[in-house]
């Protein structure tokens, strides 16, 4: 947050990673029916919480967030029929880990809005950006950041070879 | 180095009222990968539009950024645009600084910051984009209409005249819906019957129409174009083939005391019974909860007399599968009823009014049989517990809707203007009757609605008394009315032979349920959403599907039936094409990497991945690998999720991509 440390000492970065049908959507609600709600939040689009990687959690909060919201459609909602369940047991396995790192879980928040409900939006927002602010920043995994690649990338020649070889 | 163009739109004031435009579109233009940025007054208008295709052209851009509004309002604008000046669609993409910025926060400040930081993670994406080409789908010329009351009939009539098939599901043994059970409509007291029978006969006889009554939506699969819905085909135990309709079974079934569920429970029927003496199709249907034969195994009545041996015990439920292109879903409402179980329903508290024990205490559309030629009661108001006429009726307005504390805060839209004419029906039928209404508003906007209105209480003199009811009890045969006058501000008892409550007009039993099948969005009192409330008020944001009539929130039959229409038009509009494109946002296999555990088989919603084996010159089988099938892939990517050795990519939301995005946070 480039402007803020104006009202309070700290501006938490929050970032949210949404479904385009039903959170995104909700949000857009939010915008429509003109709620307020804070402005640490910024959204990333997918077309599903089933395409969510939790790499991009971890890699969410070594880059600097302080907070992170998943959010999709409800159970039984999903445009694609099945694919806020397979996110919801993937971060309900991921949580555990997360938590066995020891990362605060009190940052890290999964919830189901509805295209319908602006009004939930602001909710969860407004209550993570607050939680998280009185929580302080996050500076485990800041410290912990490397210029490593997160995907494998060939970077000596023998592997290189090997993989040719494929 | 790419050569990005960023456009900020003011969106007249909507946007530039709190965010600093010029500052957003000036740190756009020193983001790496930035070749231009600008910001314009309004970009979706033709200038904003040319300013665009000119910049593309003069600055030589391969990719576009728009921060404007959603993507869900403008992305086709763009995409179109930038694609008319020679840029592959999906290189444009946009920014939400309307929605998630400038209507969402107040501090200029920190919603300017907020915008450049939204600019900055979509160029990271745009950079990082890639052309596609648009997938070409065949598409099916039939519809599937769910629901036979008007407003189904109506769309699935016009999509039929318009010489495309149509395929008519209706869950009850008759279509007609709830106009078939009105008496006479607002605001020319036409006879409903007379206006929607001629109607239904229409569907039952049109060439292009396969009508499935008493059938339920299992199923359904597919996209825009290329659905397979599963219909389930309730057992009739009547083979429809065979009966004539000739009515012998429905009069000989010695079980008659049935209460009529059409005639809200007024009158009575058998166990095998049609719904009302017009239903189509004039098919039976046993009732085996109540049927005799199928209680005890002892009757069999109804199969005896049947000259074309059209009874069937053993019948089971039926599984059709239908390919069809384009779906109308028109499933209608239902009235909120106080004699529910308070717990299972969202409207609390009607205790005061007492939860449907008192039983000349009856809701509106039970009052429609009542002053129905072809109801119970031959046309005749009468008490249902008494069978008297009554002289004096109170008809209270707005009970569960507007009520915020009772949970439900919409406006049912129709029970003023039913209202007023229920009080002009029932002083046609009982001259010297008093008819009183307690009222908060009357709200009367349409053509010819307020004159109608205004006549139940100018000339019908029915008394409309401005405040609600806090008490209905009985008394000595009455039904004491204690409600206040707030205008005059009294408090006012009425002794009343019969009390009318226009009760809530709420969503379908299971419109969730469908909805889940379907795939489309619904609020949370269960209405369907539209994909845009003034723009796109018949279509869901779920491609194909289209809605029409109350399912989508309270309707009177003149606003059902123009959007039944509405619909129709939208599905002839989509049949009019051979092809049809979709957004190429599917997933692809590197063969190079997969390893063939075929992990995103198995999550996959759609089936869409297929093992594919690699061999070599001999025809030795080197691996298996996994294989997306772009036609069926919906593009959800979870298979890409859940990729161990990450070797699907979902076109649009590339892993790149992502993670360039939360670099640059």
């Amino acid at each position: 947050m480039h402007s803020a440390e104006k009202k309070h000492d700290f501006e938490p970065k929050v970032v949210a990673f949404v479904c385009t049908w039903c959170t995104y959507a909700g949000a857009d609600l939010a915008g429509t029916s003109r709620m307020q709600y804070p402005p640490n939040v910024r959204v990333l689009k997918f077309p599903c919480t089933g395409r969510i990687d939790p790499v991009f959690i971890l890699r969410a909060f070594q880059k600097g967030a302080d907070g992170v919201l998943v959010s999709g459609c409800h159970p039984g909602d999903c445009h694609y029929m099945a694919g806020n369940f397979h996110a919801r047991r993937r971060f309900a396995a991921f949580r555990v880990l997360l938590g066995f790192v020891g990362v605060d879980l009190n940052r890290l928040q999964f919830s189901w809005v509805s295209a319908a409900e602006g009004g939930k939006w602001v909710e969860v927002v407004t209550e993570l950006t607050e939680r998280v602010r009185a929580m302080g920043p996050m500076r485990e995994f800041k410290e912990l950041e490397q210029e490593e690649q997160w995907s494998a990338t060939l970077t000596t020649p023998e592997l290189q070879q090997a993989y040719e070889s494929i | 180095m790419s050569r990005i163009g960023v456009f900020v739109c003011h969106c007249g004031e909507n946007i530039s009222r709190t965010v600093d435009v010029e500052r957003v579109a000036g740190e756009a233009a020193q983001l790496p990968g930035v070749a231009y940025s600008c910001d314009y007054k309004y970009m979706c208008s033709d200038p904003g539009q040319n300013l665009l295709k000119k910049a593309l052209a003069e600055h030589n851009l391969d990719g576009v950024l728009v921060a404007a509004c959603s993507p869900r309002m403008h992305e086709k604008t763009f995409r179109k645009a930038a694609q008319s000046a020679g840029l592959n669609p999906y290189l444009c993409d946009m920014g939400n600084i309307r929605e998630h910025c400038s209507w969402v926060h107040e501090d200029r400040e920190a919603a300017t910051a907020k915008a450049s930081d939204i600019v900055k993670l979509m160029v990271e994406r745009v950079k990082r984009g890639k052309a596609l080409a648009p997938i070409t789908v065949p598409v099916t010329k039939r519809a599937l209409v769910i629901g036979g009351g008007i407003a189904g009939i109506q769309a699935a009539l016009d999509i039929a005249d318009a010489g495309k098939e149509v395929i008519l599901v209706e869950r009850e043994p008759s279509i007609g819906g709830h106009m078939a059970q009105l008496s006479e409509t607002f605001p020319t007291l036409d006879c409903s019957q007379c206006i929607m029978t001629p109607k239904m006969v229409d569907v039952a006889n049109h060439p292009n129409i396969t009508l499935y009554t008493y059938a339920e939506i299992e199923k359904v699969d597919g996209y825009i174009g290329n659905f397979q819905v599963t219909i389930r085909r309730k057992a009739r135990s009547v083979v429809e083939d065979k009966c004539t309709g000739c009515g012998v079974c429905t009069s000989k079934c010695p079980k008659k005391k049935i209460p009529n569920e059409f005639d809200q429970n007024l009158g009575m029927r058998s166990a095998i019974y049609v719904p009302f003496p017009q239903a189509v199709p004039n098919t039976p249907v046993i009732d085996r909860e109540n049927c005799t034969m199928f209680q005890s195994g002892k009757c069999g009545v109804c199969a005896k007399v049947c000259g074309p041996q059209a009874i069937d015990y053993e019948q089971q439920d039926t599984l059709v599968v239908e390919a069809v292109g384009a779906v109308v879903v028109a499933t209608g409402f239902k009235l909120y009823s106080i004699d529910r179980k308070p717990e299972e329903s969202p409207i609390k508290g009607y205790g005061e009014f007492g939860y449907g024990l008192i039983p000349d205490v009856i809701d509106g559309l039970t009052f429609e049989r009542l002053a129905s030629a072809s109801g119970p009661t031959g046309g005749k108001i009468l008490r249902p517990s008494d069978g008297k006429e009554p002289r004096q009726v109170v008809f209270i307005q707005c009970v569960g809707s507007r009520a915020r504390e009772k949970g439900i805060s919409y406006c049912s839209k129709i029970c003023c203007m039913y209202t007023a004419k229920h009080t002009m029906l029932y002083r046609h039928k009982v001259h010297d009757g008093q008819a009183y209404v307690f009222y908060m508003d009357a709200r009367t906007p349409g053509k010819g609605y307020d004159e109608f209105w205004r006549r139940a209480v100018e000339v019908e003199d029915a008394v409309y008394i401005r405040g609600m009811v806090s008490r209905l009890y009985q008394r000595d045969g009455k039904i004491v009315v204690m409600g206040s006058d707030t205008l005059v501000g009294v408090q006012v008892e009425i002794e009343a032979d019969l009390v009318v409550l226009a009760t809530a007009v709420q969503a379908q039993d299971g419109a969730d349920l469908l909805a889940q099948k379907l795939g489309i969005s619904y609020d949370k009192y269960n209405f369907y959403s539209e994909a845009h409330a003034k723009l796109k008020p018949v279509e869901c944001a779920t491609a194909g599907i289209y809605l029409a009539g109350a399912c989508q929130g309270p309707k009177d039959i003149p606003d059902t039936v123009s959007q039944a229409s509405a619909a129709a038009a939208k599905v002839i509009t989509l049949f009019s094409k051979d092809q049809l494109e979709r957004d190429p946002v599917v997933a692809k296999v590197n063969e190079k990497y997969c390893v063939g555990c075929l992990q995103c088989k198995k999550v996959c919603p759609y089936g869409a991945v297929e093992e594919k084996e690699i061999r070599d010159r001999q025809g030795n089988l080197v691996k298996v690998v996994a294989n997306v099938n772009a036609g069926v892939c919906g593009g959800c990517g979870t298979c890409q999720a859940t990729c161990p050795s990450k070797s699907v990519e979902l076109d649009g939301y590339t892993d790149e991509q992502i993670m360039a995005m939360i670099e640059a946070l």
